[in-house]
């Protein structure tokens, strides 16, 4: 359990009986057949279709998928801070603990989102409110939900930021968030997002906007910290590269479905659906030099009109007849290995 | 600039080493205090207020005294702004007229912006039907022109024999119940810019209550705006309320005010132009002290400016 210096032992994680949040056999989240439309002018966007999968106590989950293909919509309806409307769910779940967040009166579910769940955003900057110091916004958190004073509080920011290795940490604790750097603000926002020692944590692009020499250096902090609390986390990136070390399991998102989900290093070394391969090809690499870059073809469908069949079936290089006719389901091909497509067989042997 | 910001904060935590809570308040305070801007406005509108309060301080000389034989007299070492077509003293009728302006002004300024924040605020964030009504509602007393409005408030209300204040919170109650609109619908626009921002997405994500987004992230993230354009309000009102009484439904003599003496000057332009000039002197000095404190308290809270 965390022995950081912020803590003290009454607060901790799994101190006796004081969570009413007990996970089941290990598992923190499940999400269910969870589905999200838009109601937009020109129709109705379906964002999430039917999207299923759990999450465990000290797991490392990646989503994957490029833009448009669902995956912060999934973290924000997990989170709760869709816009309804014009969002709206029209079916699934989302059981944090067994206990259906969906259904969940919006003042108790309120209070599970700091302490139970959490999340850190893609730009630190935008995320973080200007016109406040660092240190009163990590410190806020602390007051508001646990009813510190505010030198405690403030005590404890200080030891979060120290533990997030910002340096000089006491004297920056009064600095404006436009006064960090890029690496620096995501390190800040990752305090906030875990200052009351969440069991799950929704990373969303935590390293999109970021240089690639911070984007490890962030992705080991987060690795880190989920070790040290066994955290469930919940990786959400379209960047392959930077979640192969960190994560476990890998979904993998087209146009609102699970197309994958598989153990991470399966599915980097055979994946089973043509659009993981397409993405996986598409990463540059050393020994790889002077070729050109592998690109899947054309664009993600519009969500508003999602081609019949595999929805992925215009852009595949596979795609035959009975592509664009009926839509594979996601399907077990050995134990713990899913894909949805109809020739995942052809896919993984290639 | 960033550099030295990040060294400027450095220097002044050494100052307290320790974690001493700090929050926008108290930040934007100790900008305050190093701002000459504020220091130069505050002490303005500081004696403008003890002017208000307790004009015997500055002068002794009666303001309703008319001395008939001096009328018109230039500015001299005995009525140092000279005398009005009446003989009255300019300097103590503007010294006294402090008091009418001002109430008027302030009050005015703070009515309108009260009620235009909390609307526009409670129509941006709740947004739905509570945004439909309110911008109905606002846009119906948008319609009615400013003037007009007043002239059929006051003369609903015709206050001939009410006492001192009565008659001034009238023109206070006239110029507010029309004066809001614009408010309402500046803050609504620049809370729905604020709303938006990943900054209230993350609260919420942490578990904030709607009460302290609103308080936390939006009020201090929206509040420039209407700062800046509540001072330069302040001036117009005052301007309005002499207006008012140029059309003879405002304050009405005995009542001394900027206003009424700047309406008394109209008669005298060519022959004694100082009797237009001091009390407009003191309205303009009035309104640019509130500008430039509404510059500096905008600048406060915002730390990027620092």
């Amino acid at each position: 359990m965390s022995a950081t210096t912020v803590d003290t032992p009454q607060e901790k994680r799994g101190s006796g009986s004081k969570s009413k949040y007990v996970p089941q056999d290990g598992c923190l989240l499940e999400v269910d057949d969870l589905y999200v439309e838009f109601h937009t002018e020109e129709g109705v966007a379906k964002a999430i279709n039917g999207v299923s999968f759990d999450l465990s106590q000290g797991e490392t989950l990646a989503i994957l998928g490029e833009s448009g293909s669902g995956k912060s919509v999934t973290a924000q309806a997990i989170m709760g801070i869709l816009d309804m409307p014009p969002a709206k769910i029209p079916s699934g779940q989302v059981r944090y603990c067994g206990r259906d967040l969906l259904t969940m009166d919006p003042n108790e579910r309120r209070h599970t989102r700091g302490p139970e769940i959490s999340m850190i955003f893609q730009d630190a900057l935008s995320a973080l409110n200007p016109v406040f110091p660092v240190g009163w916004q990590i410190a806020e958190m602390f007051r508001q939900h646990r009813g510190m004073n505010k030198s405690d509080a403030l005590e404890r920011a200080v030891g979060l930021m120290e533990r997030v290795s910002i340096p000089a940490a006491r004297e920056r604790v009064k600095a404006y968030p436009h006064q960090f750097s890029g690496g620096m603000r995501q390190r800040i926002m990752i305090a906030m997002a875990i200052a009351l020692d969440p069991a799950v944590l929704i990373a969303d692009e935590p390293t999109t906007a970021l240089d690639v020499t911070v984007q490890a250096q962030i992705m080991q902090l987060l690795a880190d910290l989920q070790q040290e609390r066994q955290m469930g986390l919940i990786l959400i990136t379209h960047d392959l590269g930077v979640v192969a070390d960190v994560a476990d399991r890998a979904c993998v998102m087209y146009a609102g479905r699970l197309v994958e989900k598989s153990e991470i290093l399966d599915l980097y070394a055979a994946p089973a659906h043509p659009y993981t391969r397409g993405l996986i090809d598409s990463i540059p690499r050393v020994d790889q030099k002077g070729q050109t870059l592998a690109a899947i073809g054309g664009l993600p469908p519009n969500l508003t009109r999602i081609p019949p069949g595999c929805p992925f079936h215009p852009r595949c290089y596979l795609a035959r007849d009975i592509c664009s006719g009926e839509r594979p389901e996601l399907r077990e091909l050995v134990p713990g290995r899913f894909a949805a497509c109809h020739f995942s067989e052809e896919v993984l042997g290639a | 600039m960033t550099e030295q910001a990040i060294v400027e904060t450095a220097h002044s935590s050494d100052a307290n080493p320790v974690g001493e809570a700090r929050s926008l308040g108290a930040d934007a305070r100790r900008a305050l205090a190093r701002n000459p801007l504020f220091w130069i406005s505050a002490t303005m509108i500081f004696i403008f207020v003890l002017m208000a309060i307790w004009p015997s301080l500055f002068t002794n000389t009666d303001p309703t005294e008319a001395v008939l034989s001096q009328a018109r007299e230039r500015p001299n070492s005995e009525a140092w702004f000279g005398r009005d077509i009446q003989g009255y003293d300019i300097y103590a009728r503007v010294i006294y007229g402090a008091r009418a302006s001002i109430l008027v002004g302030v009050f005015t300024t703070l009515f309108t912006t009260t009620i235009g924040a909390a609307l526009g605020i409670t129509a941006a964030y709740f947004g739905g039907w509570t945004d439909s009504l309110i911008s109905r509602v606002t846009d119906i007393f948008f319609a009615i022109p400013l003037l007009l409005g007043a002239i059929l408030f006051m003369s609903a209300f015709p206050s001939s024999n009410d006492p001192y204040f009565v008659v001034v919170f009238k023109v206070v109650a006239a110029i507010s119940l029309l004066g809001w609109p614009a408010l309402t619908r500046l803050m609504r626009s620049s809370v729905m810019q604020v709303l938006p921002n990943d900054y209230v997405q993350a609260a919420r994500a942490l578990g904030a209550s709607p009460w302290r987004i609103i308080r936390s992230h939006v009020i201090p993230n929206s509040l420039g705006p209407i700062i800046v354009v509540a001072t330069i309000n302040l001036g117009a009102y005052i301007a309005l309320e002499a207006t008012l009484s140029f059309l003879g439904i405002g304050l009405q003599p005995p009542v001394i005010s900027w206003g009424v003496s700047i309406n008394d000057a109209i008669v005298g332009l060519r022959t004694t132009p100082h009797m237009l000039f001091f009390p407009s002197l003191f309205l303009s000095l009035t309104v640019l002290a509130f500008i430039m404190l509404g510059d500096a308290v905008r600048d406060a809270y915002d730390p990027k400016t620092r």
